[in-house]
């Protein structure tokens, strides 16, 4: 694991010394996230996001379990319980926002994350497993999310609870079945918000071991870099701490500051206004959208509205889970050795092509179901599959990638108007 | 002053990283400033956390109680509750009032008169938060037919604690006298306790 120049860990502290030989905790830290760790120095601002869905996960559980300290998960009393947090507990109107805001500062972390993932090609091998895990991550953070969302009981959360798990009945003979067994009851009730809370508690722990997993993968091959170009030795890397813990440092006080401003001055724009009405199982709301992150899904699982051998409902959700699924065999749908579009010309138009299109599809997933906007939708829905079984494998077999830089270094050193020894040599 | 930082980047130019006139370097007080200032905004992070469980503003609503005397007969006794604590109301027969006048303060574990312990005018009316001193049993004597203890005022089940007549330990483990909680006499025949 790691690099042969790796700095080693030697305690100076006898306290420290005694425990490193009883249990090499600080070690582990130390060639984790600390001066063992050698990290390819030309990272830029995009490679903050993983130690920031760090932070999300780590403020998600936090608040998470001390407002579990208060809330009721009962049909009848959860709405009250959670305007209890907001006006009786102390501090609890802090602590919900906190917590509601930080799963959408959460989602907006992933999704750079997998954005700057999809533009430097970090997926590609040796760091197809880091890849998997994160995709992994990913969904057990949806499925959270979700369960998270149902819990105050308002309507949104009822409605949002029979839609997703409606999912289940589109499955052909036993689909009602499971969408009654997954709910204990006909429509959500008690028993679905119980179970929604008992596994809303243990999800985030499962994902902070997917997550030890998805560092521990990636230390294998270690990080990835702008360039997409292998570390050829010692003067490639900087050690992780203080050089990235400080870079990571300026992006977690950035993260703040939006965090602290949507807390403290808009709680509520990224939530629905129909979600502080309680639960009412005979009204559904004219307008039922799921949170703003889910938007790009929703829109796929709304464009199919014909049946076409199958029910259009059934395509509508393997659409949904396909999109996603997609992503696990990414890897190897684009197999161009190349990895950084910064020397992909064709790949890098279709990657900012893709990131419009998702924009799309999030527009028409929030918007109302009219015509106009089920045409926008289907479009990009298609585009969007498109992108990653079309033209992303054609494009990895026809470009002509612009040439690499012979090492990391060179590429810094020339970006600041030198050169490396080696072309100095060559010169 | 600083170790790990002092380290240049390979194929960097050395100069600007060692500064070796000045100690502390003005990286230092970066350093140190940065840590600090994060260090501050972590402890204010830290005091809602820890202040939310405290008691809610629901909980601190609940905290008066009153309680109608009027019914309540030399001799009796009724429980209730304040702050979701058993609250005994007692009303003292004159021979208790005695027994309670007689005891030696000397005597006492944590010493205190009648008339500290009721208010002027009123020396028949014990009102005394029902929670042992020792563990927080309820004891019992309240009621009528209940076991009073040797000392004709309250015993405590859990393990063994006695009170007297005026509810002040005599014998067993608790510490204190049964608290008593503030109150004051709205009407000659009503008390709001808190």
């Amino acid at each position: 694991m790691s690099f042969p120049w790796a700095k080693h860990y030697e305690p100076k502290q006898p306290l420290m010394r005694w425990l490193d030989e009883k249990l090499p905790l600080p070690r582990l830290v130390y060639n984790a996230v600390g001066a063992g760790y050698p990290v390819p120095r030309n990272l830029n601002y995009f490679w903050n996001f993983g130690v920031l869905s760090g932070v999300a996960l780590t403020i998600q559980i936090v608040t998470g379990i001390v407002l579990a300290m208060h809330y009721a998960a009962n049909g009848t009393v959860a709405f009250d319980s959670v305007e209890h947090i907001m006006r009786d507990v102390n501090a609890g109107w802090f602590l919900r926002y906190a917590h509601a805001n930080g799963a959408s500062m959460f989602f907006i972390a992933l999704y750079l994350h997998l954005a700057r993932n999809l533009y430097y090609g970090s997926y590609k091998a040796p760091r197809e497993m880091v890849f998997l895990l994160g995709v992994v991550i990913f969904l057990l953070t949806m499925a959270t999310a979700f369960m998270g969302y149902v819990l105050p009981w308002g309507q949104m959360s009822f409605w949002g609870a029979q839609v997703i798990t409606g999912f289940f009945s589109a499955i052909p003979v036993v689909g009602e079945t499971i969408r009654v067994w997954l709910l204990g009851g006909y429509a959500p009730d008690d028993a679905a918000l119980n179970r929604f809370f008992s596994l809303h508690y243990l999800l985030p722990f499962v994902i902070a071991g997917v997550v030890v997993l998805h560092i521990w993968a990636l230390h294998i091959p270690g990080s990835g870099n702008p360039t997409g170009v292998d570390v050829k030795g010692e003067q490639d890397t900087v050690p992780f701490h203080p050089y990235y813990t400080a870079k990571d440092a300026v992006g977690v006080g950035v993260y703040m500051l939006v965090f602290s401003a949507l807390i403290f001055f808009w709680p509520n724009l990224l939530g629905h206004p129909d979600n502080y009405i309680p639960a009412n199982p005979l009204s559904t709301p004219a307008h039922i959208v799921p949170e703003w992150y889910f938007w790009p899904f929703y829109a796929i699982l709304r464009s199919f509205t014909a049946d076409f051998i199958l029910p259009a409902k059934l395509w509508g959700v393997l659409a949904m889970f396909g999109s996603i699924l997609l992503l696990f065999f990414l890897p190897w749908l684009d197999p161009s050795p190349v990895r950084s579009n910064n020397f992909r010309p064709k790949a890098r138009i279709a990657f900012w092509i893709l990131i419009v299109d998702v924009l799309v599809l999030g527009y028409v997933g929030g918007s109302e179901a009219s015509p106009r906007n089920i045409f926008m939708g289907q479009v990009s829905a298609a585009y969007y599959f498109a992108h990653f079984l079309i033209i992303l494998p054609i494009i990895a077999r026809s470009e002509r990638p612009r040439p690499l830089p012979n090492s990391i270094t060179e590429a810094v050193l020339e970006k600041h108007g030198g050169t490396s020894p080696a072309q100095t040599a060559l010169a | 002053m600083a170790t790990v930082d002092n380290m240049v980047p390979p194929g960097e130019d050395p100069a600007p990283y060692l500064e070796p006139d000045h100690d502390p370097r003005r990286r230092d007080f970066l350093n140190y400033g940065a840590v600090a200032f994060a260090g501050v905004g972590a402890l204010a992070v830290v005091v809602p956390l820890i202040n939310q469980m405290g008691p809610s503003a629901d909980v601190l609503a609940l905290s008066t109680t009153a309680v109608d005397l009027s019914k309540i007969e030399p001799g009796q006794g009724v429980i209730t509750s304040f702050r979701k604590q058993p609250l005994f109301v007692r009303n003292l027969t004159p021979k208790e009032i005695a027994a309670a006048k007689a005891v030696p303060q000397s005597e006492l574990r944590d010493p205190e008169t009648l008339e500290q312990r009721t208010k002027a005018g009123h020396e028949n009316w014990l009102i005394t938060l029902g929670v042992c001193t020792h563990l927080g049993c309820i004891p019992l004597g309240i009621h009528e037919g209940e076991n009073k203890g040797q000392f004709g005022g309250y015993f405590c089940p859990c393990h063994g604690s006695q009170y007297d007549t005026a509810a002040r330990i005599r014998k067993g483990p608790a510490p204190k006298n049964l608290f008593v909680p503030p109150y004051t006499f709205t009407s000659p025949t009503a008390v709001t306790v808190g």
